[in-house]
């Protein structure tokens, strides 16, 4: 069983983000980045497929290169190669110009399936999966926790929680499978495993070498456009009740609740 | 231009994002627990090992992670990053017990020895220190006497890091004459009859970790369970102590780091006189020394550690680096909590921890006194 998995490197989740003066961008100088946590459930659940039918597991990343350690993390945890899509004309782009450099460089791969994690932690646009399974022509499921493949190989079932129901969804293969938490607890890069990842391949693929234009992608081919980032409203200082009694300091809560919080 | 000098390569960033992971994951959210109770649970250990952190820098061939003395130094570094010494010091009691098994020890030893350990199933310590015995190692009373294929063992080890429930440690024990001479390492496991241990102690710092002490009573070990040959344990103590003073000055610098950042971070948010205390000069220039301190000593540490590394003796230099690092984070974590304030003497703030936890680090593997003696020994002469 081939399996490719699409891993985007993202700001660390305890990162302090700063907007940038533009206003619609972050600045990046101080940023960790690593594996976006959704795509690692993917790496991880690949992994376990690999261990029980066989066969390569390739993970496909796009940015800068500094998505190589994201990539050689992955390699590091088990993966067989790794292919980064790298290009100046990347920079800015959105969901679906980075859905179809993916299949442009997935295309040509042997996969029985892909896995995607459910969304980017970094924009939170969830669209890239479900746009690289259309661009592919190839099924696609979303929020998965549980992956089931048939023992034969030729099919799978995928649960997906929903309002505290599973739903579970079958579909033959290839399908494009969105990885959500609590699918797996994903394994350590451990450091045998990261010294053997330095020996496995890693390529690297340009715009061109796709066959793509560059004139789709980047700011100018963008679909969706960031008109403005804001901050969160910064919380307010707290307000401590008076009262001399408790009876009055309730009092003065629940005249509180009502008249200024509005909530009762 | 030429290329910058660097210790850490993208292996060992590798190595420190995998314990990054492991610490945010496994350790952090429970540190303060874990410090209250007195212990963390067995459990880390297997995860630890299930992870390849507790093998890093052990060979391949025995479990062990493979690794240079900088991935060494990454994980250790990270793992500080929990905020509890005590932590690091049950998981890191096999890095002062397991080396003298390998490199005394029989393979049959290594492999029954080494391997479990480093997997995170048995947890292994060192014994070495007596209740009167510590700084003068030579002065070891613990006994051990042939008797056919047994040695019967008489005596104590005192201060034992992870002794409360250590399955075997590498127990120094007097087999001869009364120098340095007579004494041998044994690997006693704590089920031998004649094998007790005292009530966990209570100390100042590393709480987290497990501490006691090992009572040996006509405790019968199977002379197979000697390392190397009886006379070879003063050698073996001696030279375990590098790697020990190496890894506790990477503590004591990361003590002082960490001690640094909660000063810069609380100093920019407590305000007094209607300004941030980061304002005015009497902390900035405090920070500022407290800083060209800790650089200086992550430099030279570094410095030393790439020397061992590349096999040259480093004795003298490795018991400077000590020493320079515990005055360091002396000094840092006592303006640490200067800084702080009344906060810096309350438990909620991770500054006391430092404080008490580093008191530790100029007294174990060697005392800020016989470094100073190795030191001058070099310098003079004997």
């Amino acid at each position: 069983m081939n399996i490719v998995v699409c891993i985007k490197q993202v700001p660390d989740t305890e990162t302090q983000i700063k907007i940038a003066s533009d206003n619609k961008s972050i600045v990046t100088d101080d940023i960790k980045w690593v594996m976006n946590p959704y795509d690692e459930f993917g790496v991880e659940e690949a992994l376990r497929l690999k261990e029980k039918f066989g066969g390569e597991v390739t993970v496909v990343g796009l940015g800068p290169k500094r998505v190589t350690e994201s990539l050689r993390t992955a390699l590091a945890m088990g993966a067989d190669k790794a292919v980064l899509i790298t290009d100046d004309a990347l920079e800015g782009s959105d969901s679906l110009a980075v859905a179809k450099a993916l299949a442009a460089a997935i295309k040509d791969l042997e996969y029985d399936l892909i896995f995607t994690g459910q969304r980017g932690v970094d924009d939170d646009m969830g669209v890239a999966g479900a746009s690289l399974a259309e661009l592919l022509g190839i099924p696609h499921v979303a929020l998965a926790v549980k992956v089931e493949v048939a023992e034969d190989g030729k099919s799978v079932k995928v649960h997906r929680p929903v309002e505290g129901q599973t739903l579970v969804i079958e579909s033959g293969l290839p399908v494009l499978i969105t990885a959500q938490k609590g699918l797996n607890e994903p394994r350590y890069a451990s450091l045998p495993g990261i010294m053997k990842a330095k020996k496995k391949p890693l390529d690297e693929k340009s715009l061109s070498d796709l066959g793509l234009d560059s004139a789709q992608f980047g700011q100018e081919g963008r679909k969706v456009k960031v008109l403005e980032l804001t901050p969160p409203p910064e919380r307010a200082a707290g307000k401590i009740v008076e009262g001399e009694t408790p009876q009055e300091k309730a009092a003065e809560l629940a005249r509180l609740l009502h008249e200024e919080a509005k909530v009762i | 231009m030429s290329e910058l000098q660097e210790y850490f390569g993208e292996t060992h960033n590798m190595v420190r994002n995998t314990v990054r992971k492991f610490v945010d994951r496994e350790i952090r959210p429970f540190v303060d627990q874990w410090e209250e109770q007195g212990e963390f649970p067995r459990e880390l250990y297997r995860k630890a090992g299930d992870a390849g952190i507790l093998g890093i820098g052990f060979p391949e061939a025995y479990g062990g992670s493979g690794g240079d003395l900088f991935h060494k130094i990454a994980a250790v570094e990270e793992l500080m990053r929990c905020g509890s010494a005590g932590v690091v010091a049950g998981l890191g009691s096999l890095d002062i017990s397991i080396p003298p098994i390998l490199s005394l020890g029989t393979e049959e030893q290594k492999v029954r020895f080494v391997r479990p350990v480093l997997r995170g199933d048995r947890i292994s310590a060192l014994g070495v220190t007596e209740p009167n015995a510590g700084s003068d190692v030579a002065g070891i009373q613990t006994k051990a006497v042939r008797q056919g294929d047994h040695y019967v063992v008489n005596g104590s080890k005192m201060y034992i890091t992870s002794g409360a429930r250590a399955n075997q440690l590498t127990c120094a024990v007097r087999t001869g004459g009364k120098s340095y001479r007579g004494i041998s390492f044994l690997v006693i496991e704590s089920d031998t009859p004649g094998y007790s241990v005292s009530e966990k102690l209570r100390k100042m710092g590393w709480w987290a970790s497990d501490t006691a002490q090992i009572f040996f009573d006509e405790c019968k070990v199977p002379a197979q369970n000697l390392l190397g040959r009886e006379g070879q344990g003063f050698y073996g103590i001696m030279e375990n102590f590098q790697a020990e003073r190496l890894q506790l000055s990477v503590m004591a610098n990361m003590t002082a780091q960490i001690a640094l950042e909660e000063s810069v971070r609380y100093s920019r948010e407590r305000e007094a006189f209607g300004r941030p205390i980061s304002g005015f000069q009497v902390t900035r220039h405090k920070l500022a020394d407290m800083a060209t301190l800790v650089e200086a000593s992550r430099e030279f540490v570094y410095r030393v550690a790439a020397k061992i590394d590349a096999g040259k003796n480093q004795v003298k230099e490795i018991s400077m680096a000590k020493n320079f690092a515990c005055m360091v984070s002396d000094r840092v974590t006592y303006d640490a909590v200067q800084i702080h304030g009344g906060a810096g003497y309350m438990r909620e703030y991770l500054v006391e921890r430092l404080y008490r936890d580093n008191r530790i680090l100029s007294i174990g593997g060697g005392t800020q006194e016989i470094m100073k003696e190795i030191i001058s020994k070099h310098i003079l002469g004997k």
